[in-house]
């Protein structure tokens, strides 16, 4: 599509992001919450429907959702209660979900995001409420049946609801990317979207550029990365222009995202509009919330990604790159400020990290709470190159390599590959004059002017003491020597 | 209230319901009276007077978060009229 025919049109996208609860139990029975267990081991009769069980809701939840609000500065309702939403569906025995209407738990609050070109925009929420989820049916095993797996259900779920504030499908990813990070920062979700324990729906409409109406809403859903939610929102953007473009009008309905060829297929139109029936959940007493309760949730917040990144950015003079590849995984961050408590010197702390340690990472494929060294090996490390023992070089290329089979220190390593660096000058000198009497010409043609062979004769240094020189040293002393 | 034709099929839809011919009229006519019966109760003023949602003052009934196995999974499967040793098995809702 020409970019003139695009530009016309103004995005406006809301998500919907369901994010499955690290409870160990379901939101109202105490039945394992739990991914891929045998099927339907992780039941009880109020998972399964039956009727005459009653709901008891899980504390944790609670404090889950307070936490998420919290985190996005939302406002946490004092008083709410649930809501019965009726529908048929096989894999949901009771014949409704309960979840929140009219009382969801947070509202307001916004999530900021950091889009392509640096600047921050913040997305508004309109509201958090708690739910639970469904089962899981599978139509495709069988050629008669449907099979349904009750494990899921009753799964507590945070319904975390935008307002239409991001304007491009980049938009729509940083967004997704800043939600998963939080959960996870939070320790409330694992925000693994290929397992569904995030899942997000997108509300896509464009518009004319300068009209104040909305444009009608197409929700989009069946994306498991946040990759294919960006390329299905990009589609269906595309999709929307051209048939407005062609004169035709869009209908409001739900649209499957189809990975494979990058398409967005309709699924049901809304013309039998669900009729969900809410009405208040007579089986769960209303819950309150005090003050003193969002206190004690506030004083066991872990420090947010953002908050990092600032400290990093403006205290410890951290470049924005670092400091957001830094934060943007939980377990990397928690590691660069392990090593910080051994260390003040952050850039070097964020080097390692970004630089040895994070190719080790790619090269076994783990995650950083798999990595085998302690940060307190790395903060070693760094001190060995500050008090100039060894040099930058050798403590990643000798030292680093060599700590993943011993229990020694980065210092003891270093002693026994006898790495340290010399800093002694007479030691020094004796290695200069060896490079001299090795190197006769080219001492004479330095002397008779070539001065660029400076760099030959640190080489040759290097070389004759096997990496020990202390660079900066040497240097200094090399030079007094040929000029003499 | 009007029970209309197109009211009871709706309700019927939702209830996965079915009536025809003289079930319809019969269940028409029964919804009518119910309705009725109800209705009776808008004719008390209820302007100024909060919805009462819950019958007892109980408020935050809640559990810790503990896992514990009440139903075995034999146990779950046994009443259902069609399962193998896995699923609940039940008709086809979607064509692939």
């Amino acid at each position: 599509m020409e970019a003139s025919i695009r530009d016309k049109y103004e995005v406006v996208i809301g998500l919907e992001v369901h994010a499955q609860m690290l409870t160990k139990t379901k939101a109202y029975s105490n039945d394992v919450n739990e991914y891929g267990s045998a099927p339907n081991s992780n039941i009880s009769v109020v998972t399964l429907g039956h009727p005459g069980t009653l709901p008891v809701m899980n504390k944790k939840t609670i404090e889950f959702a307070i936490k998420l609000g919290l985190a996005c500065d939302a406002h946490i309702a004092p008083a709410q209660h649930f809501a019965r939403k009726n529908y048929f569906y096989p894999d949901l025995p009771k014949g409704y979900q309960i979840t929140q209407d009219t009382t969801p738990i947070c509202t307001g609050g916004s999530i900021v995001i950091r889009t392509d070109d640096g600047t921050e925009k913040s997305i508004g929420l309109t509201r958090i409420h708690m739910e639970e989820d469904a089962g899981k049916s599978i139509h495709d095993v069988d050629v008669y049946d449907t099979l349904v797996d009750l494990n899921r259900a009753g799964t507590p779920l945070l319904e975390i609801v935008s307002e239409p504030d991001m304007r491009s499908s980049m938009e729509a990813y940083h967004y997704l990317t800043e939600v998963r990070k939080l959960v996870r920062y939070l320790d409330i979700c694992d925000g693994n979207m290929e397992e569904g324990s995030l899942r997000c729906d997108a509300n896509v409409s464009v518009r004319l550029v300068g009209v104040s109406e909305f444009g009608t809403k197409v929700e989009v859903k069946n994306m498991n990365s946040i990759r294919n939610v960006q390329r299905a929102i990009e589609f269906e953007i595309l999709r929307q222009i051209e048939v407005l473009e062609a004169g035709g009008t869009l209908s409001q309905e739900t649209r499957a995202f189809d990975a494979l060829k990058g398409i967005t297929i309709s699924m049901r139109s809304k013309e039998a509009a669900n009729d969900y029936r809410y009405f208040p959940e007579p089986d769960l007493p209303p819950i309150t919330i005090t003050k003193e309760q969002i206190e004690t949730v506030a004083q066991e917040m872990p420090a947010l990604p953002r908050a990092l990144f600032q400290r990093y950015t403006k205290e410890y003079g951290l470049s924005e790159y670092d400091a957001y590849n830094i934060t943007d995984n939980k377990g990397i961050a928690l590691y660069y400020e392990s090593i910080l408590a051994h260390t003040k010197n952050y850039k070097s702390a964020a080097n390692w990290l970004m630089g040895d340690i994070k190719s080790y990472l790619n090269e076994y494929g783990i995650e950083m709470d798999k990595f085998p060294l302690k940060p307190l090996v790395i903060a070693e490390l760094i001190h060995l190159v500050e008090e100039g023992k060894v040099s930058s070089s050798v403590a990643s290329q000798n030292i680093f390599p060599a700590l993943f089979s011993t229990q020694e220190s980065p210092l003891q390593v270093a002693e026994r590959l006898n790495l340290i660096q010399n800093s002694d000058e007479d030691a020094l000198k004796g290695f200069i004059l060896k490079v001299f009497e090795l190197n006769p010409d080219e001492v004479a043609r330095y002397r008779g002017g070539e001065k660029q062979l400076t760099g030959f004769f640190m080489g040759q240094l290097m070389k004759v003491s096997q990496g020990k020189a202390d660079p900066k040293l040497a240097n200094g002393l090399l030079r007094q020597l040929l000029d003499a | 209230m009007k029970i209309t034709e197109e009211l009871i099929d709706h309700i019927a839809h939702l209830a996965r319901l079915e009536f025809k011919g003289e079930d319809k009229v019969s269940i028409q006519k029964d919804m009518e009276r119910m309705i009725e019966f109800v209705d009776k109760l808008s004719e008390i003023d209820t302007e100024n007077v909060e919805p009462l949602i819950f019958m007892s003052e109980e408020v935050n009934r809640l559990r810790e978060d503990e896992p514990k196995v009440t139903v075995t999974h034999e146990e779950a499967l046994r009443n259902a009229p069609k399962k193998d040793s896995d699923y609940f098995r039940i008709p086809k809702v979607l064509d692939k």
